[in-house]
């Protein structure tokens, strides 16, 4: 949506179309400079934390035994 | 921040389909999954001119404000009258992107894997092709599977768009759509619809009928015309790629692009969420995957060797977020250990390139699908 009305504005208004788009780099980057951030490292112990957590629940990661897991072969049986 | 789900209404108001852009689209954990989706555009009073029109919600001095798209036009030209100038503009623009850098750098204090030394390291990986699904006349192009966790739908440049039973692998339907390089397509949550689109430049919804002899292309339903050729599209629950370095983050009500991650060398073919949300992680041509955390607004991983050169093509998360599985034009998939950046296992098996990687909604296997007209089950 931003590209589009930037693109819309340079077609409309060739004058002030580069004043235009500069004001709204500048709009934009306020906003990126306003959002809040937190340290690597707690962002990486809540990252730590979610696996941890989730770690029982992930199939590919734990492996389950082939009789549980649809798609593993199960042991050949032999019809009499 | 809240990130809400893309939704848009369209004749079968099933999905939203998006065109080639950077985009993002966070999956809520808690909505409901459904086929019924719904508008999310504002329309009412424009809070200059007071008239009803469809309306930009943007930020002034970050207050909310909502414009119609004449009048945010008309906003943005008032710098001349203000005193502002070019340059006055571009001097504010580069003390923030200055200060911006300066915020983000503070704040890296640590790499993710120095934290995650602690964590135990992962044991040997043993994935195999449980089942190759072969079928299509041309590349895969992209698949998704269905909640039941058996189904598949895949679609290929040859145009045919197939739904096939995992677990059995027979073809449950096939659907021809009237176009090539069929990009995208995505199962509904119901499991009654597929959606597709490509080069055609709108986004088809099939209803999935048990009737083998009824005609399905019959019954499609068109959503969504596009200008250009759909590369994505899902029922409220996917992400988009981008087409260019830029890895973008949008606030869904506010249409505002709120981070902005450029640190791959190349194009980023695929993104995707990891699953708490707080972060996601990218594939790109220059042969690296990175992982982005959003609160902490930087990347804090890559993923990469010396002896990996092609490109990422496409990306997806175990259902813990432990593993990252990676498609490479190498024809090789990698499996990453996301919290210690290492690799922990290199699966050989597709004889093209490796287009799309999925996996299964109860995480048991995953899906590849790849240029060489196959798509194999690994687990």
């Amino acid at each position: 949506m931003h590209s589009y009305m930037v693109s819309k504005m340079s077609s409309k208004m060739v004058g002030s179309n580069n004043l235009a788009h500069a004001r709204r780099m500048v709009q934009q980057l306020r906003v990126e400079a306003s959002i809040e951030r937190i340290k690597v490292s707690k962002a990486s112990a809540d990252l730590m934390r979610y696996c941890g957590e989730n770690a029982k629940y992930d199939p590919l990661l734990m492996g389950i035994p082939a009789s549980e897991n649809p798609f593993k072969d199960k042991k050949p049986c032999t019809i009499l | 921040m809240n990130y809400w789900t893309l939704a848009l209404t369209s004749l079968s108001s099933a999905i939203c389909s998006i065109p080639f852009s950077s985009l993002q689209v966070q999956p809520q954990p808690d909505a409901k999954m459904c086929d019924q989706t719904f508008l999310a555009i504002t329309f009412g009073p424009c809070d200059s001119c007071g008239l009803n029109k469809p309306l930009m919600n943007i930020y002034l001095k970050n207050e909310p404000i909502n414009y119609c798209s004449l009048c945010v036009e008309l906003m943005a030209c008032q710098g001349l009258a203000t005193g502002e100038t070019i340059h006055t503009l571009k001097a504010e623009s580069e003390s923030l992107k200055t200060k911006l850098e300066e915020e983000r750098a503070k704040l890296h204090d640590v790499e993710l894997h120095q934290v995650a030394e602690k964590v135990e390291a992962l044991g040997q990986f043993v994935m195999k092709t449980r089942r190759t699904l072969k079928g299509h006349g041309n590349k895969v192009l992209c698949m998704d599977w269905c909640r039941d966790k058996r189904r598949i739908v895949s679609s290929s440049q040859d145009g045919k768009v197939i739904v096939w039973d995992a677990y059995t692998t027979n073809k449950e339907h096939a659907v021809t759509m009237p176009c090539t390089w069929v990009m995208a397509c995505a199962y509904a949550p119901s499991g009654c619809a597929v959606a597709c689109g490509g080069l055609d430049n709108k986004c088809s919804v099939y209803p999935l009928s048990l009737d083998k002899n009824e005609n399905l292309s019959a019954k499609k339903k068109s959503v969504a015309m596009h200008t250009n050729y759909l590369s994505s599209c899902s029922f409220t629950n996917s992400d988009m790629q981008g087409c260019d370095k830029k890895a973008n983050v949008w606030d869904m009500r506010s249409g505002q692009n709120v981070q902005s991650f450029e640190t791959h060398e190349s194009d980023i073919n695929s993104v995707k969420y990891y699953p708490s949300g707080d972060a996601f992680a990218t594939g790109s041509d220059d042969a690296t995957c990175r992982l982005y955390d959003l609160r902490a607004d930087r990347e804090v991983a890559i993923y990469s060797k010396e002896s990996i050169i092609f490109g990422a093509s496409s990306v997806d998360f175990s259902l813990s977020g432990r593993l990252l599985f990676a498609g490479y034009n190498d024809y090789t998939i990698n499996v990453w250990d996301v919290l210690k950046g290492t690799r922990v296992a290199i699966l050989f098996g597709h004889e093209n390139r490796v287009s799309t990687v999925r996996v299964s909604p109860d995480g048991t296997a995953f899906c590849s699908g790849s240029w060489d007209n196959t798509l194999r089950i690994w687990a």
